[in-house]
């Protein structure tokens, strides 16, 4: 029954936030593309809450725009609302969230999908690989379609033998009651690949006419435009706010009485769930001291009445979601739309992957997003990114793209993945970065721009502003450094009306602008600049000047890893055969086989004097010998 | 290949009349160099010649050791690095004191074996040998890690790991402030992260003073020894000294007739101390009581009660036993040359569980035993006098010296209003380093600090 269909360099199985750029980037670069999903109609999709960004996420975003990716260009057409969080805090831990519009994100997101050259998007369910040689040649739909490529990447999210819990019901769907991928999924266990099982959840959604808001605190976006893109150019101003509720002690007697008829403690859940994302069954079990919890109203888009419950993810039976809403002011009325769930599904155990995203049992194949046990948009976004550029390279017979620890978040985030595997769903937090004061988001641009630039996702004219840009700031701190500041009256004045100390002798600007109370406008009031500055350099010098000795320090520890990076292993080292590293050091090496000293230094269970012996082995030139 | 620059004591611990602290590194010299008075400066010197001088505490300002000092320059060294031996009188005392102000130069206490892996990854020795260091990598790993665990019972570890836990806490509360901005957390203040430091910091200084291992180790195990008049007490302090060539000094900020005494049993550190005036110890229960002469021997780390085999046990005897119960003690029944008038059993059951030795000094009998006991009682754990104990300790005071400069950096990141996630950098650092010495800097403990400390979530 089945049938002989096109042929593709490479196909992207899934149309999620993971699918979506990892179909664009290969499509932008050239590859004839094939992006297949279940349902054409949930592209690029939000099962879960209706927002794009956060602390590390928000950073993520603006790496995916900085390489090329689409995520930052999408939710700046189609949010509601956008805040910058963490503006008391220090540079490096800003970030940007926006609520978005979750249909309109979609219908964008497909239509650039449409308009995009070299890209076919097409609705299908994938059941089995094409296989050759240990070579990915292709894919199979369960309509008989046999599509061939020379590259596949499966970014399957939460549908491979997805299962939905309230409850005492259970049955097998994907999430929101769309159809699950079965078979797929025992395909993958067929060709060797380890699988865990994993859970999320999600709340209920209520029918905004029914909420009474007098009873909550509004929480406004903010008043200054924000764009996660670089490149955006036109702002929504006529933002939608959020609304903020809690529980109290009502709603907790009601879930600790009604305990029994939880999925989590009946034993019906066996996937291991994020310990970031509990749901409210969990927390009151878990914090029974904290009196209230927060919850916050979310709207799903602009026309729609309906309202993502945050804080309320939950798997309790749909009766008893019912009265845990009337328990919570504000909501005493409010009309349950959908009830919340939790979602079991199979993801890959990503030590199974090479840096590049390609599967270590199966060339050809790449994985991305939740598959590869993440969770979140961004998380998702950023893999498939990865995923979709080193498919396209190795179609061109080109050196993968591989971000390090101190490039990127997502970096980070990879790194992670497939050198420590995970044994919950992975959440990116900026406490996972050691060079988080490098990793703003206010330099995604000048990290990767250049990178994203050489592989053909970056335009020229994009480029070239972008250069012009990395000049300008330059040119600015170089003034700065060199133009010195004298002690006059109206310097002194200046710095009084700063509350700064006065200056006793002259000092550099540069020096000047280092003091906690100083900022860019002052020193511009003390010495302009003679052509007025873009916002964005002026925050930028700002940075690099003020943190320069924090920022120094980290590149001190980056270049001390770099050493340890660039110390290549070979990949079919025998460690079971190197005398003198400990058994377990053995085991795990074996398992993960890192690409380099640095990355086998983080491997779980191997110490510093396993990694001295595989330096005494790496400066003789022996690995060759052992290798098999 | 470029290395940082190492130091370790190779020379074996305890019984030497010498001891040799070696560099090796690009700033071996330079670093000798910053604590070296003589005729001339070590950079200046030809290179593989040796030098007379002294060592100077720059703290102090003041000389702490006469010594010879070998400048051997690359490449024709062991290492194949720059390599400096300081010469120093052996013992652990003084030879701790060169490496810990070696240490506070800047140099790294090497790992287990690392000369050796120098001298590899520099391509000094072949395959074969550098199998063999592996294999030492390997062994002294494992007792280092062995060490490790028996100090994991101790007190040392116990309180760094609470110390940890209070920095944990405060870094989960910084990042539950940056990770979920809107969560309904206390917001972590300068204030309160001021008050934070200063408590760990008063705590690590603590530690660093009174840390019973390594106040033995800097200081010695405080040894008094009483007993009535004419029972043999100086006898017994010449004895050890005599048989242990004792290094005698002047403690600095003590009156000058006050002379403690340092000897080396067996590998363990004794100070032979006049405290409160345990010379006179045959008057002072008489003088002060039962009670208070207990809160005088109770600041002693071990006693030496020594008791006159000719005599029967006396009233004062008795009250010493009484001032003494229940402490870390030694019986000596001296002068066993004399008949022996006193009733053994009453002086076991005085003794409780502690040694009981016979000795005549006179006759320079029993001294082999008492010092066996002595040893005995030191590593009653069953820990070998081994230099990887007492490296792993020097190890770690220069640890505590970073954490405390680290946490300086972080207060003075307060001090200057810079924003909380950048002082969090040093708190960090902090919590790592106090990682090294209880052997775990497992990142991934903050993140299960995170949301086991605060509820979070969508």
């Amino acid at each position: 029954m089945g049938y002989k269909a096109d042929t593709f360099d490479v196909i992207v199985v899934g149309a999620g936030h993971a699918g979506v750029e990892a179909a664009l980037a290969s499509a932008r670069m050239g590859a004839k593309t094939l992006c297949l999903t279940l349902n054409l109609d949930t592209v690029a999709y939000m099962p879960c809450n209706p927002s794009v960004g956060g602390p590390a996420k928000g950073i993520v975003v603006r790496e995916v725009d900085a390489l090329g990716g689409e995520m930052a260009r999408n939710i700046d057409k189609t949010h509601i609302q956008m805040r910058m969080l963490n503006t008391g805090k220090g540079p490096a831990v800003r970030a940007l969230r926006a609520q978005a519009d979750k249909y309109l994100y979609q219908h964008e997101m497909k239509k650039t999908m449409e308009n995009t050259e070299n890209l076919t998007l097409r609705q299908g369910m994938v059941e089995r690989l094409i296989i050759e040689d240990g070579e990915c040649r292709g894919v199979i739909t369960k309509t008989g379609a046999e599509y061939a490529a020379k590259a596949v990447v499966l970014t399957t999210g939460t549908y491979l033998r997805g299962k939905i819990i309230i409850g005492e019901l259970a049955y097998e769907s994907g999430p929101n009651n769309m159809a699950p991928s079965i078979n797929l999924s025992y395909h993958l266990q067929e060709l060797g690949f380890d699988m865990v099982r994993f859970k999320t959840g999600t709340p209920p959604r209520v029918n905004s006419k029914t909420i009474d808001y007098s009873k909550t605190e509004i929480q406004p976006g903010d008043d200054v435009p924000r764009a996660f893109s670089y490149e955006t150019t036109e702002f929504i101003t006529d933002q939608l706010p959020c609304w903020l509720t809690y529980t109290g002690e009502e709603t907790h007697q009601l879930i600790n009485g009604n305990l029994h008829r939880s999925p989590m403690y009946s034993g019906m859940i066996e996937g291991t769930g994020p310990r970031y994302c509990p749901s409210i069954e969990d927390k009151i079990v878990r914090f029974n001291d904290k009196p209230r919890h927060q919850i916050f109203l979310e709207p799903e888009g602009r026309n729609t009445e309906e309202v993502y419950v945050q804080g309320l993810s939950t798997s309790l039976p749909e009766d008893v979601q019912k009265r845990i809403l009337a328990t919570i002011p504000g909501l005493e009325k409010a009309e349950l739309m959908r009830a919340g769930y939790a979602i079991e599904y199979d993801a890959i155990v990503p030590t199974q992957l090479w840096p590049s995203l390609e599967t270590k049992r199966v060339n050809g194949l790449f994985t991305a997003g939740q598959l590869n046990g993440t969770s979140g948009y961004e998380e998702a976004a950023g893999q498939g990114l990865m995923a979709g550029i080193n498919a396209a390279l190795k179609v061109q017979d080109k050196e993968p793209l591989v971000l390090d620890r101190s490039e990127a978040y997502i970096g980070v985030l990879i790194d992670d993945l497939i050198t420590k595997g995970t044994n919950e769903p992975y959440r990116l937090l900026t406490s996972r970065a050691e060079y988080r004061l490098l990793l703003r988001h206010d330099n995604a641009d000048l990290r990767l721009t250049k990178k994203g630039h050489e592989i053909g996702l970056i335009p020229q004219d994009r480029y070239e502003r972008f250069e012009e840009k990395k000049a300008l700031i330059a040119q600015e701190i170089d003034r700065l450094e060199h133009v010195s500041i004298k002690p006059s009256e109206i310097v002194q004045q200046v710095l009084a009306e700063s509350q700064s100390t006065p200056l006793k002798e002259p000092m550099s600007a540069a020096n000047l602008l280092k003091r906690p109370e100083i900022t860019y406008p002052v020193i511009h009031k003390l010495v302009p600049a003679e052509t007025a500055l873009p916002e964005t350099v002026m925050e930028q010098v700002e940075i690099q000047v003020k943190y320069a000795g924090y920022i120094d320090k980290q590149l001190a520890q980056v270049e001390k890893m770099r050493k340890m990076e660039n110390k290549k292993l070979p990949v079919d080292l025998d460690y079971m055969a190197i005398n003198g590293l400990a058994t377990e050091a053995k085991q795990k090496l074996h398992e993960v086989r890192p690409l380099s000293v640095g990355q086998a230094s983080r491997v779980s269970g191997v110490n510093p004097a396993d990694i001295s012996i595989l330096l005494i082995y790496l400066e003789q030139g022996k690995l060759a010998k052992i290798a098999r | 290949m470029e290395f940082d620059t190492i130091t370790a004591i190779s020379t074996p611990m305890g019984e030497g009349a010498i001891a040799i602290v070696r560099l090796s590194g690009p700033d071996a010299v330079s670093i000798a160099d910053k604590v070296y008075s003589g005729t001339k400066r070590l950079s200046e010197v030809d290179t593989h010649t040796i030098h007379y001088g002294k060592l100077i505490d720059p703290k102090l300002d003041q000389a702490v050791e006469e010594v010879m000092i070998s400048v051997m320059r690359a490449p024709r060294t062991f290492t194949r690095e720059d390599v400096v031996e300081i010469n120093c009188h052996g013992g652990l005392v003084s030879v701790n004191r060169v490496l810990q102000l070696i240490l506070q130069q800047g140099a790294r206490l090497a790992e287990p074996g690392e000369f050796t892996k120098r001298a590899f990854l520099n391509g000094r020795i072949d395959l074969s040998q550098a199998e063999a260091v592996m294999d030492l990598i390997r062994a002294k790993t494992d007792r280092a890690m062995n060490v490790a665990l028996n100090q994991m019972e101790g007190r040392l570890s116990s309180l760094v790991m609470r110390l940890r836990q209070t920095l944990l806490e405060t870094i989960a509360h910084v990042e539950v402030n940056i990770d979920y901005p809107e969560y309904d957390a206390e917001e972590m203040t300068h204030a309160l992260l001021n008050n934070n430091l200063l408590t760990v910091k008063k705590e690590v200084e603590s530690i660093l003073q009174t840390a019973s291992q390594g106040k033995i180790l800097r200081e010695g195990l405080s040894t008094a020894i009483i007993g009535r008049p004419n029972v043999g007490k100086s006898s017994l302090m010449n004895a050890l000294v005599h048989e242990n060539k004792a290094i005698v000094t002047d403690i600095a900020g003590t009156t000058r007739d006050v002379i403690e005494e340092y000897v080396n049993v067996r590998g363990v550190p004794l100070r032979l101390v006049d405290t409160a005036g345990i010379r006179e110890t045959e008057d002072i229960v008489e003088k002060i009581g039962v009670e208070k002469s207990r809160k005088v021997l109770k600041e002693a780390d071990l006693i030496l009660l020594v008791i006159n085999g000719n005599e029967v046990l006396s009233h004062e005897d008795e009250n010493l036993f009484r001032a003494a119960e229940g402490l870390d003690k030694i019986v000596i029944i001296n002068k066993t040359d004399l008949e022996m008038k006193v009733d053994m059993d009453r002086v076991k059951k005085l003794a409780e569980n502690s040694p009981v030795i016979a000795t005549s000094l006179v006759k320079e009998e029993g001294i082999d035993e008492l010092e066996q006991a002595i040893a005995n009682l030191f590593f009653a754990g069953g820990i070998e006098a081994q230099d990887l104990t007492y490296v792993s300790n020097s190890r770690h005071i220069a640890l505590l010296q970073q954490t405390i400069h680290h946490i300086d950096e972080a207060l003075g990141g307060i001090e200057a209003d810079l924003p909380i996630d950048m002082v969090q950098i040093d708190i960090t650092r902090a919590w790592e380093i106090l990682g090294e010495i209880v052997g775990d800097t497992v990142s991934e403990s903050l993140i299960d600090q995170l949301f086991s400390q605060f509820c979070l979530g969508k």
